[in-house]
């Protein structure tokens, strides 16, 4: 008797999320529509000038013949394999200092103010320097990647590292773990949460590294793409190569979050 | 020859700003098989005292001697269960108990076999492929306890492993842990704040003074009470003088730390 209660109860709880999540959507998809259909509009109507901010049909048009003659196709692979290789390798590389400074307290206290500093500073601004360091090519483009997201992700993960609570290391150094086995067992695979938080920061600036890298290089992908278009000024090419970037950077969003999901589900 | 000793072993703490002597002059001996409960007010060393002996903390005075070899890093005869159980979340209770076989080599079928029999032996069989979030705090406690027997150590020491537990399942556990210890030939040191708990369980009660720790003084429990399951000692008419002695050197201890 008060079992069915209990799961009729239930039953109206799950259709009320059910309920909820539906209306969630639909607002979502209504504030889609509203969005490109009074762009489209604005721009037809004259509101605002044409020329400049094009409309959702021209972008479209322009999309589906660049698709057809396959000239988007390179630039797409481009720009996306080179924003996925700088994020991995900032993520990866910002983990392993950080790693580095964990082990070595004393280096960690050395490097200190450095990297506040390097952290502080726009790295942006080196990529003209690295251009001629590495030349105009992908290496360059890769570097500038890597290096707009390595920073903060040493910064961030060796917080992490150090807040680990100190009686799980406790644990492993009473069976005799070395301070390897310390690091393996304890360190990082209790600062997974952390080091994906920063993969998720750094979609964003890998993104951000890599374009601007393209804008400096010019030879290649949406970044390429979208100075060209600046300098003949053809803007309906300017806004395709940034809603194009706009999707691919959401799905490499909710790739984390689906990495997150599997790797992440018992912390605590 | 006694298995553990300890030699005027003292421990003092530095920070910039001050030293604290957390224990000073503690020499004891404890023969194997034997099970000694230490009391004392909170922050009179007592965590401090096991992590000296598990070989974590070098103390800065003084020395331990297992079987008259110097413990100076964790050895691999003596288990060291923490104040809290400290299973590690992301891991599995089977990798959790497994844990101390791996760091430690041991990680053979047979080992391993053994730890699985203690896990059914203190009647957790059915959480092994559970995540330590999963099981309730009694049950967790009982999960640290098998991951510290797993790598079969001589010497246990125990922190406080009852105090998060209500009273039934702490006299319940009090039973197990005995039972299992005496039966698998262990040494133990435990350390606790409740009086009965030390009494019921122990061969002899250390009782530690503060500011700093030191050996105020020590009990030999009766050979009444010795040899009955704690949960049977706690009604044996000797239980009760055995408590209001010890309460009244606590109470006398408490006085001189107010003086
Ligand atoms: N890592 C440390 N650094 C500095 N002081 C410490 C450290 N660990 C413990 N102490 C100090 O040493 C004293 C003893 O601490 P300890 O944890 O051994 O007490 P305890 O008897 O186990 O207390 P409780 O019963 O509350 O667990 C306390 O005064 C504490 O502040
Ligand atoms: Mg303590």
């Amino acid at each position: 008797m008060s079992k069915t209660i209990s799961n009729k109860k239930h039953l109206e709880f799950l259709s009320g999320i059910k309920k909820e999540k539906r209306n969630i959507w639909i607002v979502q998809l209504l504030i889609f529509l509203s969005f490109f259909s009074l762009w489209e509009i604005a721009s037809k109507q004259g509101w605002i000038n044409p020329l400049l901010f094009s409309s959702p049909s021209k972008i479209w048009a322009l999309f589906i013949e660049k698709v057809s003659d396959g000239s988007l196709y390179i630039h797409v692979v481009f720009t996306l394999g080179e924003t996925v290789l700088g994020f991995i390798l900032g993520t990866l590389f910002g983990t392993l200092l950080a790693a580095l400074l964990w082990w070595s307290p004393f280096l960690s206290k050395v490097l200190d103010p450095y990297l506040v500093v390097l952290n502080a500073m726009p790295k942006v601004a080196l990529g003209p320097i690295l251009i001629v360091a590495i030349g105009p090519n992908f290496g360059s483009i890769i570097a500038m990647g890597i290096l707009i997201s390595v920073i903060i992700t040493t910064l961030v993960v060796y917080t992490a590292f150090q807040n680990v609570d100190e009686n799980y290391v406790k644990v492993v150094r009473s069976f005799g773990g070395n301070k390897k086995q310390c690091f393996k067992e304890v360190i990082l695979p209790a600062c997974f949460p952390s080091i994906i938080s920063s993969l998720k920061v750094n979609v964003g600036l890998s993104w951000v590294g890599v374009i601007v890298g393209e804008f400096l290089v010019s030879k290649q992908g949406l970044g390429y793409m979208i100075i060209y278009g600046f300098q003949v000024f053809n803007f309906t090419l300017v806004l395709m190569s940034l809603l194009i970037i706009a999707v691919m950077a959401t799905f490499m969003y909710q790739g984390v979050e689906y990495l997150e999901s599997k790797l992440i589900k018992h912390h605590s | 020859m006694a298995f553990l000793q300890l030699k005027s072993v003292g421990q003092t703490y530095f920070s910039k700003t001050s030293a604290t002597t957390a224990l000073e002059d503690i020499s004891l001996s404890v023969n194997e098989g034997e099970f000694i409960s230490i009391l004392g007010p909170s922050g009179c060393g007592k965590s401090t005292l096991l992590s000296i002996i598990a070989g974590l903390l070098i103390p800065t005075e003084g020395s331990v001697l297992v079987n008259n070899q110097l413990v100076n890093q964790p050895h691999p005869k003596i288990g060291y269960m923490l104040q809290q159980d400290y299973l590690f979340p992301w891991k599995t209770i089977e990798d959790n108990i497994l844990l101390g076989l791996k760091l430690r080599n041991l990680y053979t079928q047979e080992h391993i076999q053994s730890a699985f029999r203690l896990l059914r032996e203190i009647g957790l069989d059915h959480t092994i492929k559970k995540y330590p979030s999963e099981l309730s705090g009694g049950m967790r406690q009982r999960v640290a306890l098998v991951r510290t027997l797993a790598t079969q150590p001589k010497l246990l020491l125990l922190d406080e492993p009852f105090s998060a537990l209500d009273y039934q399942t702490k006299l319940k556990l009090e039973d197990l842990v005995s039972s299992t210890l005496k039966e698998h030939g262990k040494t133990a040191i435990l350390v606790t704040h409740d009086i009965g708990e030390a009494i019921a369980m122990s061969d002899s009660v250390i009782m530690l003074s503060s500011n700093p720790g030191r050996i105020f003084r020590t009990f030999k429990i009766t050979e009444s009470l010795k040899n009955l399951l704690p949960f049977e000692a706690r009604q044996h008419p000797d239980f009760s003088a055995t408590f209001q002695q010890i309460w009244e050197e606590l109470e006398q201890i408490e006085q001189n730390d107010f003086e």
